[in-house]
């Protein structure tokens, strides 16, 4: 079945003329067609779009201008502005929003040759970690239709899982594409802050968001990281460097690798059989060379607190341009301009993001913004440190990406404090700008588990190094739910 | 009893660059409706800011102008509040570390200089235009102005006049002018100045203040802040309190009139903008700013003074504006750098009469730089005199064309062949011999006559120096 | 840390997001929740801590004074509520 061959398999076809992209699209449209109304991972799907692009893949690849990556069928977040295409945001907001350009991925991923299949689902405005609050309704997780994908790039790790897509692209801000990859048992890597330009992504956090690749392995996700990364002036905090090759260092042992064990991230809360999945992982990985050294981030509890602060801050105020004024959801009759503006929001937002623009909006009013706001960033400033004291003692770190395997869909909806909670340990990575990857370790309770690999400023090459020698000598990532192999 | 005024000035000066602050749109104006409101300026969903490397050099030389520290780090941070001409829900500026920092200005009120406090200078983006009557019971919003790049200078509260207001306004505009960061247009909007005034009893606290904004002329200044002070003053004799509010100038009315009933307190939740980083600006960056900028007005005034030997009422006027100092000094160059004085009174007199009356500026002067050295370089090797160059003058403004041109068409050239001279003062001192009678009498006015007439014979062409000195002679 | 419904109401006001006054009880009861995370964090001392804004110190990248957008009013306006004379509409602002 064309759906469960590697990208590397399917790019070789391609080239070979073998298949063709048409084909190779026409497959996956049909498998969205046929499977995700139960999955609800895909808030717009776009056949003409994506059959346009494969016959002009089809084209470079008789021509001898394709790449790696031409032909290869991608579905990208609704969260990244695409041309012509409804951008939503999963947000009523958002929902009559057609983008009138395209984010600066989606240019990079189309100039490679990826056709797109579609828009996914995700938490409204990508706040939240399980997709549950997008505007379209839940996705569900294809390991167990009772279990949320995580989030907020929920759809594009369900569509991984389910072969609805080979390749797709998600947003990390704090957590948001580990945190799903480890819930569907896929690879998934959120890069140093500032390699992938936020050009025409929806900002939630502007100092946090990071856009990154989502497959099923490591080195997939390079060859994606490599296409998306390149510098745009158009983001001002888009880094000037040049890039690494990503894929450079896949091959190399993982002997005398240092890996950084935080005892904070065994603590309390953290489901045994989780545990049991990463010191697993951790051994097979000492087994590959590499040693353990115990390593402390005493900090990490402050992580939570000190996001939810800033990330609603900059959400608070990043979302102000949504007003009814020159796009999005406008209220009907408003009899003046302060109710055009109050009825307008409140029936296009939904709750947790409204919850969020409030408590942001509070951290940073009069009297709160020293004890909230700057107290915040303060102790970011100390969670980035704790990670680079540790990376002083090891090269990466381990741990869980997550608490627990993935939850059940409406167990943490009313309480909106435990949901953040279940970021605890994506979350400093965030604070700190690092790069993080979640690759798939095994299951706990039948549900899958990601192993959290994070390394120093510009280090993805060697996560991903990591992450593809561990996916030699394991086949978690290569396990698809049954109903969807 | 007697009352002192307290006036802070904010000054909003709209930078000269080509494209706006944060994004590549056009800041020209008069463009139609939102034709010049990019995505960026619309605040579009995943749209970023990118800081124009223009406003900085242009911040940094007003701060340098000012003799004010500058901010070698600065952080634009969002100043969050709803309005329709303001698309993302914040306008982005400068807080806590602004481009310009403390700083002042010398004004000049009835001859005594006075020193005046600039509390600060920071970027900022403008806000978009509210145009009403498009559709009934509703706003039309125009962006094309939102994101233009402005620099905020904040004044100290150390005027204490309407008219040292005025003169500080003025003193500012002619800097921002000079060094090009502004084109000063105040009917545009390029050049916007918002009052604070307050009054009290000598030695009491400040007072409440009221806000006056958005007057368009010095003068509608100078008469709505002395309104203002009478008003405020006659309420509290009358037991009333001044409320700290917007006031509107009516210039039909000559009066001041609250602009919002219900002034709420702002909670702008100020933080640094995160899609921008801090902007850092090296000794090197000052220096080649400072390389690159003009004389300043006042540096500009005291040399022409002092090294040209101009009087200071021809010094300020030749330093009045940017351009005119600059026609001043492509005049005197041209003219072998000689004689400023007469460069001075042809530009001074001549020429800002007739451009006044036809309404030009000096950058629109029909007579070229050049032009006009070419005829004072004939005055000066006396192929003309003065009062000849005067008709010369007038051709050249009516554009018939150079002085030469003029001087050979017309003939206008000055007699200087002593004999032909000579030959005139005979005629002339034959046909008046009462009048000779007389100066040998010792009427010695009778000099002048003869001159005249000596002039008149000559069709004003004689040498005036040669004439003068032949008739000693023959008179002697 | 409890806030109450003027305190509701005031970051409603702020955040110019309608709270229907059924909805105020539930409103203030997760903002509380939320609120005493928040106060976890005052239990550290973060004296002399330098506060973090970006990941990254460096300084900014700046644009070459050049105009490069062209007039795209159409395109943009396309999702636009309502417009007239290429301008957008919004209920009379009273100046």
């Amino acid at each position: 079945m064309l759906h469960t061959l590697s990208v590397k398999q399917m790019s070789e076809k391609l080239h070979a003329g073998e298949i063709t992209s048409v084909e190779l699209t026409q497959h996956y449209l049909d498998r969205i067609a046929q499977f995700d109304p139960e999955l609800n991972a895909y808030v717009t799907v776009t056949p003409e779009l994506a059959l346009q692009m494969a016959r002009e893949a089809d084209e470079r690849l008789q021509n001898g201008t394709a790449g790696q990556l031409t032909g290869i069928p991608i579905a990208h977040k609704d969260i990244f502005c695409t041309d012509g295409v409804k951008t939503s945001c999963s947000s009523k907001m958002l929902d009559n929003f057609i983008a009138p350009y395209d984010a600066h991925v989606v240019t990079l991923l189309k100039k490679a040759g990826m056709p797109i299949l579609g828009k996914t689902n995700m938490d409204e405005f990508a706040m939240g970690s399980s997709s549950e609050s997008s505007y379209y309704g839940p996705t569900k997780n294809p390991w167990d239709l009772n279990a949320v994908p995580g989030g907020s790039s929920g759809g594009a790790a369900a569509v991984i899982a389910a072969n609805l897509a080979p390749m797709a692209t998600g947003t990390d801000t704090g957590g948001s594409i580990r945190q799903p990859a480890s819930f569907c048992g896929i690879t998934g890597i959120k890069p140093t802050y500032g390699t992938v330009s936020r050009f025409g992504i929806i900002a939630y956090a502007s100092s946090f968001d990071q856009a990154g690749p989502m497959s099923r392995s490591a080195e997939e996700s390079a060859w994606m990281l490599n296409a998306m990364s390149e510098f745009d002036q158009r983001d001002s905090t888009c880094l000037e460097q040049e890039r690494a090759d990503f894929a450079a260092e896949l091959n190399n042992s993982l002997e005398g690798l240092k890996v950084g064990v935080p005892a904070e991230y065994f603590g309390e809360g953290l489901d045994p059989e989780v545990e049991k999945v990463i010191k697993d992982a951790i051994a097979e990985i000492e087994k590959l060379g590499a040693t353990t050294v115990p390593v402390s981030l005493p900090n990490k509890d402050l992580a939570v607190p000190s996001y939810y602060v800033l990330a609603p801050a900059e959400a608070s105020s990043n979302l102000s341009r949504y007003d009814g004024v020159r796009f999005g959801h406008r209220c009907e009759q408003p009899k003046d301009l302060e109710d055009l503006y109050k009825r307008s929001r409140a029936e296009g937002f939904g709750a947790e993001v409204k919850r969020r623009i409030m408590v942001g909006a509070y951290a940073l009013s009069a009297g709160y913004y020293d004890a909230y706001y700057l107290k915040a960033q303060r102790l970011r400033r100390m969670v980035h440190d704790d990670f680079t004291n540790a990376f002083e003692q090891c090269d990466v770190i381990m741990g869980p990406v997550a608490p627990t395997p993935a939850f059940n869909i409406g167990e943490k909806t009313d309480d909106p404090t435990s949901m953040y909670l279940a970021d605890l340990y994506t979350i400093p990575v965030n604070l700190g700008g690092f790069p993080g990857m979640s690759i798939p370790a095994g299951f706990a309770n039948g549900r899958p588990v990601g192993l959290h690999v994070v390394g120093p400023h510009f280090s993805e090459a060697k996560l991903l190094n990591i992450g593809h020698q561990f996916q030699q000598v394991t086949d978690w990532h290569k396990q698809m739910p049954e109903q969807y192999s | 009893m007697s009352w002192e005024v307290v006036i802070g000035l904010e000054i909003h000066a709209q930078l000269t660059t080509k494209s706006k602050i944060f994004s590549g749109a056009s800041i020209a104006y008069g463009a139609e409706p939102n034709s010049q409101a990019c995505a960026v300026d619309l605040g579009m969903p995943g749209m970023l800011p990118v800081v124009n490397h223009a406003v900085i050099g242009k911040g940094i030389a007003l701060g340098i102008a000012l003799n004010a520290e500058l901010g070698k780090k600065q952080v634009f941070d969002r100043k969050n509040y709803f309005y329709p001409d303001l698309p993302k829900g914040y306008q982005t500026t400068q807080m806590d570390y602004p481009i310009v920092g403390k700083g002042y200005l010398d004004i000049d009120v009835d001859g005594e200089t006075k020193r005046i406090g600039v509390t600060r200078a920071h970027l900022e983006e403008d806000a978009g235009k509210s145009n009403h009557g498009i559709v009934p019971g509703m706003t039309g919003i125009d962006l094309n102005r939102a994101g233009t790049p402005l620099l905020e200078i904040v004044s100290e509260p150390d005027l204490s006049s309407a008219q040292e207001a005025v003169a500080y306004a003025r003193k500012m505009h002619e800097l921002v002018t000079f060094l090009g960061i502004c084109d000063g247009n105040m009917q545009e909007g390029s050049f916007r100045v918002d009052s604070n005034v307050s009054v009290r009893r000598p030695g009491e606290p400040l007072g409440t203040r009221a806000e006056l904004k958005n007057i368009n002329s010095f003068r509608f200044i100078e008469k709505a802040i002395e309104f203002e002070i009478e008003r405020q003053i006659e309420l509290i004799e009358n037991g009333g309190q001044v409320v700290q509010e917007t006031r509107l100038y009516d210039s039909e009315t000559n009066t001041t009139r609250s602009m919002r009933t219900k002034e709420e307190a702002n909670d702008y939740r100020y933080f640094p903008c995160p899609d921008l980083l801090p902007i850092h600006v090296s000794d090197e960056d000052i220096a080649a700013v400072r390389a690159t900028m003009p004389e300043l007005p006042g540096a500009k005034r005291a040399r022409y003074v002092s090294e040209l030997g101009l009087s200071e009422y021809d010094a300020g006027v030749l330093t009045s504006s940017r351009a005119m100092a600059e026609y001043f000094e492509a005049l005197f160059e041209h003219t072998g750098s000689k004689d400023a004085k007469v460069c001075a009174n042809w530009i001074t007199s001549d020429l800002a009469g007739a451009l006044n009356k036809a309404g030009l500026d000096i950058s629109e002067s029909p007579i070229s730089e050049q032009m006009l050295a070419g005829m004072i370089s004939r005055i000066l090797d006396d192929t003309i005199s003065g009062k000849i160059a005067k008709q010369v003058f007038e051709a050249m403004w009516k554009g018939e064309g150079s002085a030469d041109e003029i001087i050979e068409a017309k003939g206008l050239k000055q007699i200087t062949d002593s004999g032909a001279i000579e030959a005139l003062v005979d005629e002339v001192l034959a046909n008046n011999p009462s009048q000779v009678e007389a100066y040998k009498g010792g009427q010695e006015k009778m000099m002048g006559y003869f001159v005249g007439q000596i002039m008149k014979a000559s069709g004003g062409q004689a040498n005036p120096g040669q004439v003068n000195k032949i008739l000693k002679e023959k008179l002697s | 840390m409890s806030i109450g419904k003027s305190e509701v109401e005031y970051i409603s006001r702020l955040a110019m997001i309608d709270v229907a006054d059924n909805e105020v009880e539930q409103v203030s009861g997760k903002l509380s929740k939320v609120l005493d995370l928040f106060e976890q964090m005052q239990a550290v001392n973060t004296d002399g801590v330098e506060p973090m804004a970006h990941p990254h110190d460096v300084a900014q990248r700046l644009r070459v004074d050049e105009v490069t957008e062209t007039d795209q009013h159409e395109k943009l306006q396309k999702v636009a509520p309502a417009t007239a004379k290429d301008m957008y509409l919004v209920p009379q602002v009273i100046e």
